[in-house]
């Protein structure tokens, strides 16, 4: 299954609306947009597979992040700790966390195994806090499985279009 | 005529808003300061701009910034480094909006003015209307006055400035001491983390030695380590972690004394659980003595430098501040590794630095959290003075004569605000 960035890889500009897959993964990339939004961060959780990879990186052509640095890298243990970090009360960014609003769109499906599929996506990010509202903007993979649980994040990467410059961020996942 | 505060005679205000373990919360607010500050230090003293190991190869080139001035840093076909202002000599546009990359020379996107990699003005397109106007030689880009040191590239507008070396004074055995987390590989460049705050410059400059704020802001990246991690930073109650005054605005604080040599290791010490699967794989190729200094240097070194006025040496990264407005700072986390070093150590290193640093890190917004209530609370109260006076009664003289305490003293603090005091009034 394809893993390029989206600058490189060759697209194919469509979501499937015939493949019930596609309509259950956007659902579920909604219903995380939503979870996120209103900090339930352990039900967040509960939408990954065992073994997902979060990853959030600073070369947006990067596809090997194991060996490069990323804002986020996480495998299951630092996605937890993550979330305990957020939701423990013992950060005080994320205390005075932002309020976020986002949206997602722009669904293409890029790649089609038995039993997963790839979906790209537009995200963009509305923050607030103090006074100062600005705007994340990103280009997210999902790599979304379909088990007997019904379909589950094994992989999300969230390309931001500024990732190289200076990244603003307040205590909030994207 | 009346004067204002703001706008009176800079030597005079600028002492009055300095004493010894206090200075005016206005060093934060106003702008007019703010402007002194970037003519009278930034634009007059060594700035660093970038690490050889980013521009190692002829052609490579970095852009960086001193003070709010735009530069570029270039390794010149003959190996040599040239630091120049970015700025055509035409009609002034930048000739590099390329952060980091490899070239001939840099041309200018408006007339095409070409320059190479040491700046001479080498190409004028449609040379005729110049002719009897113009002399190429005379205007190359504006060359920086230039000097290293282990590695560390510094930058300086003023061509009458003491050597390199003379201004870092008893920061560079620190220096020094930094690089041996290379433990026998040089040090390189493997990534950066950039993001902002709002708040004065000096807020970052006084948090890098101050191990007070420590377990305290980073109280949720303290739980997320294991104990091991958490206990190596037992500041508080330490005796042997100590801060010394190097002069010149610089300053250390030592947070982990075992590991302020790396290269001193009495055996007492046990590797870290944590790094088992490191030393597992190192063992196939290393032997133990090898293995064990690598994973000894895996957190970098035990403690951060403050080099006045915008760059720390701070355990296995540095931070590079860049002062955008009276209350507004870039702020550059960058993470090291081993040149030519085990991939699976440069690997680690990348995942300690990801864990604590960045905008997503578990201790960077924490900290940029705090410089901004810094900020916006300053505000309400200008007249107040900034304390900077914790463990003025127990700092005595080390055996170099450098004022020292213990880590969670201000003492760094006050070095550099003795620093600020005297390039904000000398020659006045």
């Amino acid at each position: 299954m394809a893993t390029e960035a989206p600058a490189t890889a060759a697209v194919a500009a469509e979501l499937p609306l015939d493949d019930p897959r596609a309509l259950a993964a956007v659902s579920l990339i909604w219903r995380e947009a939503h979870l996120l939004d209103a900090r339930r961060y352990e039900d967040w959780d509960g939408l990954w597979a065992e073994g997902g990879e979060y990853v959030v990186p600073i070369d947006r052509d990067a596809t090997d992040f194991a060996s490069c640095l990323n804002l986020v890298y996480d495998d299951d243990r630092m996605r937890r700790m993550r979330i305990e970090r957020l939701t423990g009360g013992f950060s005080i960014s994320a205390a005075a966390a932002a309020r976020t609003v986002r949206s997602v769109s722009r669904f293409v499906v890029t790649g089609r195994e038995d039993d997963a599929i790839e979906i790209r996506s537009a995200q963009i990010l509305v923050g607030y806090k103090r006074e100062e509202t600005f705007v994340l903007a990103a280009d997210v993979t999902h790599r979304i499985v379909f088990g007997a649980d019904g379909p589950r994040i094994s992989r999300k990467i969230v390309r931001l279009v500024n990732s190289e410059d200076t990244v603003t961020a307040s205590g909030f996942l994207l | 005529m009346t004067t204002t505060p703001e706008t009176a005679n800079p030597s005079t205000t600028a002492a009055d808003r300095v004493g010894g373990d206090r200075v005016a919360g206005t060093l934060y607010t106003d702008p007019a300061l703010f402007e002194q500050e970037m003519d009278r230090i930034f634009h007059r003293t060594w700035v660093w701009v970038a690490h050889e190991s980013e521009i190692a190869r002829a052609g490579d080139f970095k852009t960086a910034w001193v003070g709010r001035r735009p530069v570029i840093v270039s390794r010149d076909r003959r190996g040599g480094i040239n630091v120049l202002l970015n700025r055509c000599r035409h009609r002034g546009a930048s000739v590099c909006e390329t952060p980091k990359g490899n070239g001939a020379g840099f041309t200018c996107p408006y007339h095409a003015w070409s320059y190479s990699l040491d700046g001479t003005l080498r190409g004028i397109p449609y040379p005729e209307g110049y002719e009897d106007v113009v002399e190429k030689k005379d205007l190359p880009l504006q060359r920086l006055k230039v000097g290293t040191y282990a590695g560390m590239i510094f930058a300086s507008f003023a061509e009458e400035i003491e050597p390199l070396e003379d201004f870092l004074g008893g920061a560079r055995m620190w220096i020094d001491r930094f690089m041996k987390q290379g433990a026998g590989y040089p040090i390189k460049v493997q990534g950066e983390h950039k993001f902002r705050f709002r708040g004065n410059w000096k807020i970052q400059l006084e948090n890098t030695t101050d191990w007070y704020h420590f377990p305290i802001v980073h109280r949720s990246w303290m739980s997320s380590v294991d104990a091991e991690t958490a206990s190596m930073l037992s500041i508080m109650t330490d005796e042997t972690a100590v801060t010394h005054a190097l002069g010149n605005g610089h300053s250390v604080s030592v947070s982990v004394a075992e590991h302020a040599d790396l290269d001193v290791d009495d055996g007492t010490e046990k590797l870290q659980d944590r790094f088992s699967h490191i030393v597992e794989e190192l063992s196939k190729d290393l032997p133990p003595e090898k293995v064990r200094r690598i994973v000894r240097s895996l957190h970098g070194a035990g403690f951060n430098l403050n080099l006045f006025p915008n760059v720390a040496m701070s355990m296995a990264f540095f931070r590079v501040l860049r002062p955008l407005s009276v209350d507004e700072t870039e702020v550059r986390h960058v993470a090291l590794g081993l040149e030519g070093g085990p991939d699976i150590v440069n690997r680690e290193r990348l995942r300690i630095h990801e864990h604590f640093q960045g905008p997503f890190g578990f201790g960077s917004p924490d900290d940029a959290e705090a410089w901004n209530r810094v900020q916006r609370g300053v505000a309400g109260g200008a007249d107040m003075p900034i304390l900077v006076n914790r463990g003025l009664g127990r700092e005595k003289p080390n055996d170099l004569g450098q004022p020292t305490s213990h880590a969670t003293d201000e003492t760094g603090m006050r070095e550099a605000y003795a620093m600020w005091k005297r390039m904000m009034t000398d020659g006045n």
